[in-house]
C-alpha cells in the first residue's frame, strides 16, 4: 500500500501543531517550549514525537492528547504520540519567543548564566533585578519562587534546567 | 522469574515510589507553605522517575505488565527498595533527613548510571539527575538549618541520625541484581560519605559512629512500615480492581 501522507503533510503538521499549548503555562505552545522534538510519517500513522519537561511532569499527558485531539480535528485519525527521555530537554530549547511570551505572562524566564540564582533575577512586573529566591520550588515542578523587594511582588522563575 | 535487568529497574523504581509516597504524606502538612510544595515537589519528580522505570520493565517483562500493575497488585515480598525509605516520616526533621541521605546516594549513583551501555537506563538516570541535584541542594541547606539551629531541632537532627543510620549500610551492600549497574558500591558509598561526613560537618551534627546494619529490602524483606503504606497506597485498586477515573 502506498503512504497516504508525504512531506507536505510534516510542514501542515507543524502548523496544526503550533496551536497546541502547555496546560500549566498557556501563553506557550509546545513549540515554544521546545517539548515536540519530531514527526515522523509511517503508512497510515503519524507519529510525534515529544519529550517532559520535567520527569513527573503531569502535563505530559494531557499535552499529548491534546496534540491527538487537533489532529483529529483537522482530518489526520491515526496519531501516536511517543516522549522519548534522550537527549534530555533543557531550558536551552525554549525559543526566544516563547521567552517574551513567558516574561509578559508574569513568569520570569530561565537565565542560562544560573540555574537558580539567590538573587538578581528580574522582576516580571517592576523589571528591578533588586528580588531575592524564596522557594526552589514553585507552583509547578518547573518554577522556583521569587519575590521582588521593590514592588514585593511575589514572582515565578523558570527553572533553569 | 525476573531477569536481573528487570528486578534492578524495579528496585530503582520501588526506592523511588516508596519515598514519593513517603514525601506526599506531608502534602498539605508542611510547617510551612513554600517548603510543603517544595517536598510535594520532590515527591512528584520521585513519582516521574518511578514510572520511567516501571514503564521499561514493563516493557521488557512482555507478558501485559504495566506500570500501574507493578505500583499496585503486587504483594510487599515483591518490592526491591531499601528499608530506608520506608522508613516513617517522623518530624520534620527526620523526613529531611531521609530525604538528604537518599539524595545523597542517588547523586553518584546517577551520575554513573547517565553512562551505562543500556540507552534507557542512561537516558533515564540523565534527566533524573537534573532533578536530584535540587532535592540534594535542598534538603543539604535543611539538615544545616536545623542541625545547626536551636538545641531543640539540634537534638532532634540527632535523634533522627539514630533512627536512620541503620539503614544507610544496606545502599551499600549490592543485590545480586545490581551486577546490572556496573558500579562499584565502595566507589559509591566514599562519594555519599564524603557529602554526608562535610553536610553534617557545617549542620554541627556528629557524624554517627560504627552501628550494627539492617538489611533485607532490596531482597524483599522489609519492615511492617512497608504493609501499612502499600495498604494505603493500593487501596482502590484492590478494593476496586481495574477502576479508572
Ligand atoms: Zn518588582
Amino acid at each position: 500500500m502506498a503512504p497516504i501522507y508525504n512531506n507536505d503533510t510534516i510542514q501542515a503538521i507543524r502548523e496544526i501543531l503550533k496551536d497546541v499549548c502547555d496546560p500549566e503555562i498557556p501563553v506557550l505552545t509546545i513549540t515554544d517550549l521546545g517539548i515536540l522534538r519530531d514527526i515522523r510519517l509511517h503508512d497510515d500513522t503519524i507519529e510525534v514525537i515529544i519529550t517532559p519537561t520535567y520527569t513527573g511532569c503531569p502535563a505530559m499527558d494531557t499535552i499529548a492528547m491534546e496534540i491527538r485531539m487537533a489532529l483529529l480535528e483537522k482530518g489526520y485519525p491515526k496519531v501516536k504520540v511517543t516522549s522519548v527521555l534522550s537527549p534530555a530537554w533543557t531550558t536551552d530549547w525554549m525559543s526566544t519567543a516563547g521567552k517574551q511570551k513567558l516574561k509578559q505572562y508574569g513568569i520570569a524566564p530561565p537565565d542560562s548564566r544560573m540555574a537558580i540564582p539567590e538573587d538578581g533575577v528580574e522582576c516580571p512586573q517592576c523589571h528591578t533585578n533588586h528580588t531575592r529566591l524564596l522557594s526552589a520550588f514553585g507552583s509547578t515542578a518547573c518554577k522556583a519562587l521569587y519575590q521582588c523587594n521593590d514592588c514585593l511582588e511575589p514572582f515565578d522563575y523558570f527553572k533553569c534546567h | 522469574m525476573h531477569t536481573d535487568l528487570i528486578t534492578f529497574l524495579l528496585h530503582m523504581g520501588d526506592n523511588t515510589l516508596i519515598l514519593s509516597q513517603r514525601n506526599s504524606e506531608w502534602c498539605g502538612h508542611g510547617p510551612v507553605l513554600e517548603q510543603d510544595i517544595a517536598l510535594t515537589n520532590i515527591a512528584l519528580d520521585l513519582l516521574g522517575q518511578t514510572r520511567n522505570f516501571y514503564q521499561y520493565a514493563a516493557s521488557l517483562s512482555g507478558d501485559g505488565t504495566t506500570e500501574d500493575s507493578l505500583a499496585y497488585l503486587r504483594t510487599v515480598r515483591e518490592y526491591y527498595n531499601c528499608l530506608l525509605v520506608e522508613q516513617p516520616n517522623g518530624d520534620w526533621g527526620q523526613t529531611i533527613l531521609r530525604q538528604f541521605l537518599f539524595s545523597a546516594y542517588q547523586y553518584p549513583l546517577y551520575e554513573k548510571l547517565k553512562v551505562h551501555p543500556d540507552d534507557t537506563i542512561a537516558a533515564i538516570a540523565a534527566k533524573a539527575l537534573k532533578e536530584v541535584t535540587y532535592h540534594l541542594r535542598w534538603s543539604s541547606e535543611w539538615v544545616v538549618r536545623l542541625g545547626d539551629g536551636t538545641p531543640e531541632s539540634h537534638s532532634r537532627m540527632i535523634k533522627a541520625l539514630d533512627n536512620l543510620w541503620p539503614y544507610t549500610g544496606e545502599l551499600f551492600d549490592p543485590a545480586s541484581y545490581e551486577q546490572i549497574a556496573a558500579i562499584d558500591s565502595a566507589i559509591l558509598k566514599t562519594a555519599w560519605l564524603d557529602r554526608v561526613t562535610a553536610v553534617l560537618a557545617e549542620a554541627t551534627l556528629p557524624l554517627p559512629g560504627q552501628t550494627f546494619m539492617q538489611s533485607g529490602g532490596k531482597k524483599g524483606l522489609h519492615s511492617e512500615h512497608l504493609d501499612y503504606l502499600l495498604a494505603e497506597l493500593q487501596y482502590l485498586q484492590r478494593t476496586y480492581p481495574g477502576n479508572e477515573w
